[in-house]
């Protein structure tokens, strides 16, 4: 076929794209995918118990905003590397502030401590596991943040497989707040830090396979 | 850009036509010598923007959009002639099978060229040659000695090619009505 005819052709089949069509495409599968991790979280672990008087403590709601403030940062790397050419750095710099500022909490609790509950408040009493269902958490989460980037283009499909991990790992790290009943900010900084940075990791590997095009 | 999007097929088509003659000069740049590789490369640019059209972001230079597309598509084709340069032989075969265009073609050019043939001798060239029979089989189911088989089989080929090479210069150097000299 010559280029002129494939022109043709190209411009004989095309349809509107609606305005923020990157943005609904991510939001409508994440919300599907979110969906599946709730149900699996329900299934699977439940709801913590004490979660009505839980809700009047401050850490409550402090791992929702760190949790959602790691997938809101995700999100906004997601659709910065889902164009040509995007590099996701200020999305990825957020995500990094974020986790700096609990960080610094972290750390006025862990030293404003008495030395004997130090330990404690880094290793609760879940710190094995935490990552781990962080991570099982994201995992529909992060299908859902890699199909959507399929529709997109990456250039980087490496990093934009990272930033589908660090926005479901966030969001998965969310609904995981539901059950776990840790209360300690160090403990937050670290082990759901580190169940964010697996889902990450396992982006990267899963969007170098499947993002190419 | 922004008509296209919004589905003006004009707009998009003029735009098309322009975005090629600079995705022409960029990739015949890169490329070198390699011109039908540069064709194949701006028509799945072309494709890919369509394909992909959705992640120009309106408030981003559009050649910049175009480039990093370009970019991408000249990585791959590095990445896909590299590879065909490193696959083992024995592998090979798998590459070959994917194209199903060439050898449906070649069977095509076989055909044609049979058919210039007296019949009889195309069916006999088609048996022992295409069809895998020994000239002993293919004799018995026509009524002919094997060595009359092996003979019209040689002639055959021999007129074949012939043919391929006189096709455009001389046209048909016959060589028919053979198949009557039955030599044991």
């Amino acid at each position: 076929m010559n280029t002129e005819d494939l022109i043709d052709d190209l411009a004989g089949r095309l349809d509107p794209i609606p305005p923020l069509w990157m943005e609904r495409r991510l939001a409508g599968l994440t919300l599907i995918g979110l969906l599946l991790s709730v149900a699996l979280m329900l299934a699977w672990l439940g709801v913590r118990p004490d979660i009505a008087a839980a809700s009047l403590t401050g850490m409550f709601w402090m791992k929702f905003a760190y949790t959602l403030g790691l997938g809101a940062a995700g999100a906004w790397a997601v659709l910065a590397l889902g164009r040509p050419g995007g590099n996701g750095t200020r999305a990825f710099s957020m995500a990094t502030a974020v986790v700096a500022v609990l960080a610094g909490i972290a750390l006025v609790r862990y030293i404003s401590a008495p030395a004997e509950a130090r330990h404690h408040l880094m290793m609760g009493h879940s710190s094995m596991i935490c990552p781990q269902y962080i991570a099982t958490i994201s995992l529909p989460v992060l299908g859902a943040t890699l199909w959507a980037l399929r529709g997109m283009a990456p250039t980087r499909p490496a990093l934009a497989g990272a930033a589908a991990g660090l926005m479901a790992g966030g969001v998965g790290a969310f609904v995981y707040a539901f059950f776990c009943n840790e209360n300690a900010a160090p403990f937050v900084a670290i082990w759901y830090t580190v169940g964010v940075a697996i889902s990450g990791l396992v982006g990267a590997v899963l969007g170098r396979l499947t993002l190419r095009w | 850009m922004l008509d296209a999007l919004a589905g003006d097929a004009r707009a998009y088509s003029s735009l098309l036509a322009e975005l090629s003659r600079n995705l022409r000069a960029y990739y015949a740049r890169r490329l070198g010598s390699a011109a039908e590789d540069c064709e194949d490369l701006v028509q799945d640019t072309l494709i890919a923007m369509h394909r992909r059209r959705a992640s120009y972001d309106p408030n981003q230079p559009l050649t910049a959009w175009v480039y990093a597309i370009a970019r991408y598509r000249l990585i791959d084709h590095y990445r896909r002639s590299r590879l065909r340069q490193t696959v083992p032989l024995e592998d090979a075969g798998a590459l070959f099978a994917a194209d199903e265009a060439e050898p449906a073609m070649a069977k095509r050019d076989v055909a044609h060229l049979l058919n210039a043939l007296p019949t009889a001798r195309a069916a006999l060239i088609r048996k022992t040659k295409i069809e895998g029979m020994t000239a002993a089989e293919a004799g018995e189911s026509v009524g002919l000695s094997e060595g009359a088989v092996k003979v019209n089989v040689h002639r055959g080929l021999k007129s074949l090619a012939a043919k391929v090479q006189a096709q455009a210069t001389t046209g048909e150097t016959a060589n028919t009505a053979d198949l009557g000299d039955k030599t044991p």
